[in-house]
């Protein structure tokens, strides 16, 4: 947005309704400076002390800038100790297959349910958007009953069935991007001897690389920040751990040690932070069309 | 993907004829396609909101059914202090979830218009959002410890220690803290979805009204809050639906929920692993989801009744995504 300074009026200001507008200025940069100090401040603090020795974190105030800014060992001890490269493998592992089984199954509903008219259409979309009111983690008391009968509690596999389960955000970003891709594209891929399995995944399915970098973001860091599920359902601590469990699992052998718990805390902000970097336009863009679903 | 294409389009080949008829290829990609994402709504959605409704009759454990006991556990949340408590201590996080919307529009209406450096100050704020709920409760654990990072702010600023509270330990305090860092993280969110909105307004608008010597007040209550307060409204119903199930942060700043700070949430989390009182917490589920049932269709009556008008003013992408969820496809 930007206004567009008319000199005319700008001419016309008189001395003070300009030393207000200064004031004004000087009041927005303010805030804004204000917020953001006060948004990266508790950061901040947890990053310094994360390159505090044991004795250096027990002696120096809390805000002290630490003696070596290239001394690892805290990344390390969590790295090893805290089985934080474990629990980034798993992360990752589970964060791939999630979103590439969401994009698929999720672009698939959406293209049935935006180019077919069939009876149970509406139907669909309704137990979709009802689902949402449905709050997920509410329901973990009985969705663990349904887990543990099929075998899935303790299985990686369980677990991201359960995460690709739970989406229906993703659906509906396909969902309103399919209304832009007009319906002549079909129906020229037909003419040229196309099936409806062809259109999809020849014409529409590359065409929804925007909608699925957003839903891609969207549900990994979605995925990726999740407790609650991993928590229930991974319970073998020793053997699946998610970057939430294993930080979760500081408050045990380090719960005292909060320059190597802070160690932790920066290394899984580091994905994030490379991500809100790269794909800011995404996030920001995906986040209006989630909104929506409620 | 190609090959996966190129899978599902040798299926023709063997019997063309058949699936050459449109009606059967289309009944053929409908089950196909949706029937994966079907089961997993049925299996992870409704089978399970089924149980909990069944469950929440019961007094029961994870394996054993004790008795029937009819409705006698949605009494005992209603009437029962600890229970009623978790439900009241909600009221704080939609206090918060007020002044969070006023200060992301505050933000996002100032952000909107040109700023040097902008886009730095609009990251900054929202990044938290993105921060792991666990890695908040850690950051802000230490943030708020006595004589740590809060203190030590504070004390540069020239406030001494001794005046200053326990942040956590004080049962006045500690729960407005936390709200704090339920502000802090999701204030930035409400932020970026403001601005979105705000982006879509007409821009020769503030050039008219700047014409006319509208100051930025005036421009802000004319023009740019009726045309985004259909958003405000959605964010704060999502913000108080959302205060309710408030987990994370503080479940890991207070070890548990002590000291008076048991969100509805994280008390029924100990009502069904602690207390293993699956059919009580399965009531307070089912009563967490009347609630934000109500509040839904509290929020759709507003929008048809109150903000009648308002919804043609709808930023653009949010009409679109509406009519997506309203037309029945009538096309093939």
């Amino acid at each position: 947005m930007t206004v567009i300074k008319n000199p005319e009026i700008q001419a016309s200001l008189t001395t003070g309704q300009r030393a207000g507008r200064a004031l004004a200025g000087f009041a927005k940069y303010f805030s804004l400076l204000l917020a953001s100090f006060i948004a990266v401040l508790p950061i901040y603090s947890c990053l310094i002390v994360a390159f505090k020795t044991d004795e250096e974190y027990a002696l120096s105030a809390p805000m002290a800038l630490p003696k070596n800014f290239l001394d690892f060992d805290n990344f390390r001890t969590v790295w090893v100790d805290g089985s934080m490269g474990k629990a980034f493998m798993t992360s990752f592992f589970v964060v791939i297959m999630v979103v590439v089984f969401s994009v698929l199954i999720g672009s698939m509903l959406a293209y049935v349910l935006n180019r077919f008219a069939f009876p149970g259409n509406g139907l669909i979309r309704n137990l979709f958007l009802f689902a949402t009111l449905i709050p997920g983690i509410a329901m973990q008391v009985t969705i663990y009953q349904i887990m543990n009968r099929f075998n899935l509690i303790n299985s990686l596999f369980g677990y991201i069935l359960l995460q690709c389960g739970t989406d229906v955000i993703s659906i509906y970003i396909f969902l309103q991007y399919f209304e832009n891709l007009p319906d002549s594209l079909d129906e020229s891929a037909i003419l040229e001897g196309c099936t409806y399995y062809g259109v999809f995944f020849k014409i529409l399915f590359p065409l929804l690389r925007p909608a699925m970098v957003t839903v891609m973001i969207l549900k990994g860091i979605g995925v990726y920040n999740e407790y609650y599920t991993a928590n229930l359902y991974l319970q073998d601590k020793t053997k699946f751990v998610t970057i939430s469990t294993a930080l979760y699992s500081f408050t045990g052998p380090f719960g005292n040690r909060y320059n190597v718990i802070c160690a932790g805390v920066i290394l899984t902000m580091i994905p994030i932070l490379l991500i809100f970097i790269f794909c800011q336009q995404a996030i920001y863009s995906g986040l209006a069309a989630g909104a929506v679903k409620g | 993907m190609s090959v996966q294409g190129r899978a599902l389009n040798a299926r023709p080949r063997t019997l063309r004829e058949w699936f050459a008829i449109p009606r059967v290829q289309k009944w053929f990609v409908i089950v196909t396609f949706a029937l994966v994402p079907m089961i997993l709504l049925l299996v992870f959605t409704y089978i399970p909101f089924g149980q909990m409704i069944d469950f929440s009759l019961y007094d029961r454990s994870y394996t054993k059914v004790r008795a029937y006991v009819g409705l006698k556990n949605y009494m005992r949340i209603f009437t029962k202090d600890d229970y009623f408590r978790a439900m009241l201590l909600s009221l704080y996080y939609m206090a918060g979830a007020m002044v969070q919307l006023v200060l992301a529009l505050y933000f996002a209406t100032l952000l909107s218009f040109k700023t040097r450096g902008g886009n730095i100050y609009k990251g900054l704020i929202f990044f938290p959002y993105l921060i792991n709920g666990i890695a908040i409760g850690f950051i802000f654990k230490f943030f708020y410890t006595r004589g740590f990072v809060l203190d030590s702010v504070l004390g540069a600023f020239g406030i001494p220690l001794e005046n200053l509270p326990y942040w956590l330990r004080d049962q006045n305090i500690n729960n407005w803290s936390l709200v704090a860092t339920s502000v802090w993280r999701y204030m930035g969110q409400n932020m970026v979805m403001f601005i979105g909105a705000i982006m879509s307004v007409d821009t020769s608008l503030y050039e008219a009204a700047e014409m006319d010597g509208a100051n930025r007040w005036e421009q802000f209550k004319y023009i740019i809050l009726p045309s985004i307060k259909t958003i405000v409204m959605l964010n704060l119903i999502l913000s108080i639906t959302g205060s309710l199930s408030a987990f994370e942060p503080p479940y890991v700043i207070m070890g548990g929920g002590a000291s008076g700070t048991a969100t509805y949430f994280i008390k029924m989390h100990q009502t069904a692993y602690v207390d293993q009182k699956v059919g009580t917490a399965c009531a307070m589920a089912v009563v967490l989801m009347i609630i934000i049932i109500i509040f839904t269709i509290l929020q759709k009556l507003f929008f048809r009744f109150v903000l009648k008008e308002g919804v043609d003013d709808m930023p653009k992408k949010q009409k679109k995504l509406k009519t997506v969820k309203q037309t029945t496809v009538n096309r093939r």
